[in-house]
């Protein structure tokens, strides 16, 4: 674990995610009023406005919108890293989010080819969704 | 069709830059006063009838840092911070407000010692650890802001067959302006093959697809048509404007293929009463090779997908159909964080006349296009004789 590396740092929108990534759960906020997922976390629906929503364990199931093989490391904690995958996954939920492929040549990544989440604890404290080829 | 309220009502009447490069020994503020000076002196305006001024993102309160460095007590201001847009922003906003007499002289300014200060600028991304790209993007090793513009690219690619040739066509053209201006960075003439071999940063990117980092500042200087007619030189007339902001976070953004460049161009060609072909020069914000290419897509200058080949056979480079970045823009004349203000000093230039050795014969009108944070916030002027 190297401790130079950029960590999240839950806060009053996202600690409730964190802890679920800790458990190994992708959980996804459903809107309460029109039942629309939404990422990332916040307090209020980007679609209809509604502060009502529930924390749902998502499906971990999802396919490349885009994806870019990174050959500079942003961060000395990435170094050893490059060359490494950085993603923007769809999941079934109708969400995006950014993520790694891991477990992957890079050589072999297309977009729109199925993915599944995996977790790579990267602290005492955090665990980060990950996701590699779905078999 | 609704034209612009102030269409016509305000010029720019003065543009300056200080010294850009790398290396350069000033501070942020002294960039800004010596850019703020040379516009100033460019317009033949006194210091002291400044009654605006506009700053953005580089000190904690920009517009009144920059102001009180300078000695103005402005009756306006305003520090918009979308980025390397910003700058088109304040000509929107100091047209309304000079329009509006809230104002008589608007006094635009940026200064950055972005190569000077590089590690700690790099490592931040420009995400501040509150904002949710700190714990949604940057844990996975984010390359901010290249990544965002690669992961948009590699889309375009897999939806329209865009190449990594077309992206080059670019940086080369970009490259045979540069050599044109005495100024730019990089004058030495490359090939598409030379961008190709160049190592790979973010794929699509090789390192020639990215934009400089240099040291330099910049000052725009605006006031009413009325008052810009006795002035030093010929006024450029704002003709139209347009603004749109889709996202922030590029996980955010719905379709990596469409910008807000669509729709804050259709406002400023409406407004202005123009269309494409009316253009005579293209001033766009080239972060990257791939922004030039999905803007003039957006902007209409082509169809959606056919921006790789509209590059293609040299059309924006000397001599082409739609010349495009003329001072060599980010990628080969300077990029000192924020390009905006250096887009409407060229288009200002060409638009006088002043350009020598790449200068445009006969340009009437230019389009300058901003564009900030992560192919966020767009902004378009469109400016005339």
């Amino acid at each position: 674990m190297d401790t130079e590396r950029p960590l999240p740092k839950p806060d009053q929108d996202s600690k409730v995610y964190w802890e679920g990534a800790r458990r190994h759960e992708l959980l996804l906020q459903q809107c309460g009023s029109c039942k629309r997922f939404r990422f990332y976390p916040r307090s209020v629906c980007p679609h209809c406005f509604s502060d009502q929503f529930e924390w749902r364990k998502a499906s971990g199931r999802g396919s490349v919108y885009s994806f870019t093989v990174i050959h500079r490391a942003p961060f000395p904690a990435f170094r050893d890293k490059v060359p490494y995958v950085l993603a923007l996954i769809e999941l079934n939920e109708g969400v995006r989010m950014m993520t790694n492929i891991i477990d992957c040549d890079p050589d072999l990544i297309t977009i729109g080819m199925p993915v599944e989440v995996t977790f790579e604890k990267v602290s005492e404290e955090i665990t980060l969704p990950q996701f590699k080829p779905a078999h | 069709m609704v034209k612009d309220p102030f269409s016509r009502t305000v010029a720019i009447v003065g543009v300056g830059e200080s010294e850009c490069g790398r290396g350069i020994n000033l501070s942020v503020l002294q960039h800004q006063a010596l850019a703020a000076k040379r516009a100033l002196d460019d317009a033949g305006i006194n210091k002291n009838d400044v009654d605006a001024v506009m700053a953005t993102d580089v000190l904690g309160l920009p517009s009144l840092q920059v102001a009180e460095y300078l000695g103005i007590e402005p009756r306006y201001t305003d520090t918009t911070i979308t980025g390397g847009s910003a700058f088109e922003v304040f000509v929107e906003h100091g047209a309304l407000a000079i329009a509006a007499g809230l104002c008589e002289v608007c006094l635009i300014t940026y200064g950055s010692s972005l190569w000077s200060d590089r590690r700690r600028l790099v490592e931040q991304g420009g995400v501040d650890p509150r904002m949710p790209a700190a714990q949604f993007e940057m844990p996975y090793g984010d390359l901010s802001p290249i990544a965002a513009y690669a992961l948009a690219a590699n889309r375009h690619m897999h939806e329209y067959g865009t190449t990594s040739e077309q992206l080059a066509e670019v940086a080369v053209a970009s490259r045979q302006w540069a050599m044109r201006n005495p100024q730019a960075l990089l004058r030495e003439p490359i090939t598409t093959a030379d961008v190709l071999n160049s190592p790979m940063i973010a794929s699509p990117f090789h390192k020639l697809d990215c934009c400089l980092m240099t040291d330099g500042g910049g000052a725009v200087v605006m006031t009413s048509t009325e008052r810009a007619r006795d002035l030093r030189k010929p006024p450029v007339y704002l003709i139209g404007s347009g603004f749109s902001a889709t996202h922030l976070t590029i996980n955010q953004m719905e379709d990596l293929t469409r910008t807000g460049a669509v729709d804050a161009g259709r406002q400023a060609f409406a407004r202005a009463g123009l269309k494409p072909l009316d253009i005579d020069l293209l001033q766009v914000y080239d972060s990257f090779t791939f922004s030039v290419v999905i803007a003039v897509e957006d902007l209409g200058f082509c169809k959606k997908g056919e921006g790789g080949q509209f590059v293609e056979n040299g059309r924006l480079a000397p001599g082409g159909e739609l010349p495009t970045n003329t001072s060599g823009g980010g990628l080969s004349y300077t990029h000192p964080g924020a390009l905006g203000i250096f887009l409407i000093i060229e288009a200002v230039r060409q638009l006088r006349g002043e350009c020598a050795a790449r200068q445009i014969p006969e340009a009437e009108f230019a389009l300058v296009h901003g564009i900030g944070g992560w192919l966020s916030a767009h902004a378009t002027l469109i400016l005339g004789k």
